[in-house]
């Protein structure tokens, strides 16, 4: 398979370098395209998850560790009819895909710490606005700008409890390229669902890293949209509670009426003070949530049948915890792997039954223990079993042997 | 097959983190299982830099080198830094334009001064990494050589193809010459 360009030896020497380079990169998106394996990052694979689930907004302001995906959506959305902005600042980017949900558009801003960080006040906006939007967090090393270039799972609490007031969370945790492709599906898909900001967590190795990957054809992609009224605009409610916590939602421009508003607010979206609508808005907003939980969690149990200790990690970590599963096992320890794909709401069933079934419970983390505090909190349940927590915050990952090492001098 | 872990590692602007991503394509090109990492940052303006690349038959978990089968060093500090975690098996091989000391020579180590034979040969140090990387595949076998071929068309600018071909086929020449 010879390429033609390897036969033209000699360019013509005006050529500038981007339009050549140009070229390279559409024969790869065309490969792309056309489904076949190739190697990718995981933030292509976000972006080109986001294209086939449907996206058509996005607005961000680009930050390392997740300027790829701006990168390749703002080359890939206006050549399909959607529209890239760059917005002046994250706060900016937040509102921007805010705003593109409620006129219609699947809308996804991506970013990292501390984007995330000043994104929070219009996410809770987007969620109490009940409006459906994606945030992409590729996760670096913080407080503050940190280090921009090396992994960390600090925001895990953040994504959860970032935003003032109580509010829903639905966050996911992909551990593979293919995994970042099917959780960007995926969270675009639960938004729309249920009319909510999901927020999407990558680490920063994940992010850059890449491997092969072969994505499905469009005809196996399930893309879920929202929901449209179907009663005349004089009888539309933006938030109506007969429709199972998960009400039809009219964009602006098609004849229907409604009001948006960050104050607490009846069915019709007006503001209110009364404590039983306002009691009303707040249980719906937890109620889509609680009364969902087995669509929305997901978790994979990775050789749990018949082990002892329990590794529990998320993202890039439980890539090393499963190797360290491998490695356990074949010194005939019995060690097995649950991990989170759905990081909030939290597994918390998933998380009783392990600790029920084994000893010990090895918590793995990049960050000061924002997982085991959850684990801690079920483990009231049966006071006996162990938690073995290992914390790194210095930008270096947690190796499978680090693993392995300070199970056995825990147990 | 097991995993097999290589480490690419020099100094930024050497094009470790390039040649990582053509190693890692001609694996896919294989048809073989592969992650590929590296070190990203300020490193890759000056400090060492390095590029990981696990090719396996079977599901791969951690995707950075641990314990590597191979480990290319293109400066002083990076062989210094990895040698030791290279396997008693492994091959090593280094830039002996930069590298001068060698703590502990491993079972299999191949020394020759790539950057020169890089100027020397293709007018420039530009191509030392794709020279090397060629040297790497016809002594290790890791990847088809058909393979490595199409890999860097597909991935370099198209201008830059045939000098890198060059490149590529110099390495290989060298290899037949020098390894064993």
């Amino acid at each position: 398979m010879k390429k033609t360009a390897t036969t033209k030896s000699a360019p013509k020497p005006k050529t500038k370098a981007s339009a050549p380079k140009q070229e390279t990169k559409l024969e790869e998106l065309q490969a792309i395209r056309e489904r076949k394996t190739v190697l990718m990052q995981g933030n292509e694979a976000v972006a080109y998850g986001a294209l086939d689930a449907g996206c058509n907004f996005f607005a961000g302001y680009p930050i390392t560790p997740s300027t790829e995906i701006a990168e390749i959506l703002a080359t890939e959305l206006p050549r399909r009819g959607g529209v890239f902005v760059q917005m002046e600042d994250e706060i900016a980017s937040i509102c921007a895909i805010t705003g593109a949900s409620l006129a219609g558009a699947k809308s996804l801003t991506a970013t990292s710490g501390p984007g995330f960080s000043l994104m929070q006040e219009g996410i809770g906006f987007a969620k109490i606005t009940e409006t459906p939007c994606v945030v992409v967090n590729v996760q670096r090393v913080g407080p503050s700008t940190g280090m921009p270039t090396s992994c960390a799972q600090g925001d895990i609490q953040q994504s959860r409890w970032g935003s003032h007031g109580d509010s829903p969370a639905i966050v996911l945790y992909p551990d593979s390229v293919k995994e970042c492709y099917e959780l960007t599906i995926r969270a675009i898909n639960l938004s729309e669902k249920y009319r909510t900001c999901v927020i999407l967590l990558l680490d920063e190795v994940l992010g850059h890293m890449r491997e092969a990957v072969r994505l499905p054809d469009m005809a196996n992609v399930r893309v879920i949209s929202r929901i449209k009224p179907t009663v005349p605009p004089h009888w539309y409610k933006h938030y109506d509670e007969n429709q199972k916590y998960l009400s039809p939602l009219a964009s602006y421009g098609e004849g229907y009426r409604f009001h948006v508003t960050g104050l607490t607010h009846d069915q019709l979206g007006f503001p209110t003070n009364k404590a039983t609508e306002a009691a009303d808005m707040m249980e719906r907003l937890r109620k889509k949530i609680t009364y969902n939980i087995r669509d929305l969690v997901q978790i994979e149990s990775y050789k749990m049948e018949d082990a002892k200790i329990a590794i529990f990690a998320a993202g890039i970590v439980a890539r090393a915890a499963k190797s360290a599963v491998v490695m356990a096992r074949k010194e005939g320890i019995p060690v097995g792997l649950l991990r989170p794909l759905t990081i909030w709401p939290f597994p918390d069933d998933a998380v009783r039954k392990m600790l029920r079934d084994v000893d010990v419970v090895v918590v793995p983390e990049l960050n000061q223990g924002q997982l085991s505090r959850e684990i801690q909190r079920l483990v009231k349940d049966r006071s006996d079993s162990k938690l073995i927590k290992i914390q790194r915050v210095n930008g270096k990952l947690i190796s499978p042997t680090d693993i392995l090492r300070k199970m056995k001098e825990g147990i | 097959m097991n995993n097999y872990e290589i480490r690419l590692s020099g100094s930024g602007g050497q094009g470790l983190i390039l040649a990582g991503i053509i190693l890692a394509r001609a694996a896919v090109l294989d048809k073989r299982r592969v992650t590929q990492t590296q070190s990203y940052g300020p490193e890759s303006r000056g400090g060492s830099s390095r590029a990981d690349v696990i090719i396996s038959d079977q599901e791969i978990y951690f995707p950075e080198a641990t314990n590597f089968d191979c480990l290319l060093a293109l400066t002083q500090e990076a062989c210094d830094k990895y040698l030791f975690d290279l396997r008693d098996t492994g091959t090593l091989i280094i830039d002996t334009t930069y590298v001068k000391n060698l703590a502990l020579a491993a079972e299999n180590t191949f020394e020759l001064p790539f950057t020169d034979i890089a100027i020397e040969k293709l007018g420039s140090p530009i191509t030392t990494n794709i020279l090397s990387l060629a040297f790497l595949v016809k002594i290790t076998g890791i990847v088809k050589e058909a393979s490595l071929k199409q890999s860097i068309a597909e991935t370099v600018k198209p201008a830059f193809v045939a000098l890198n071909h060059q490149a590529m086929q110099l390495g290989f020449d060298l290899a037949e010459k020098y390894g064993k």
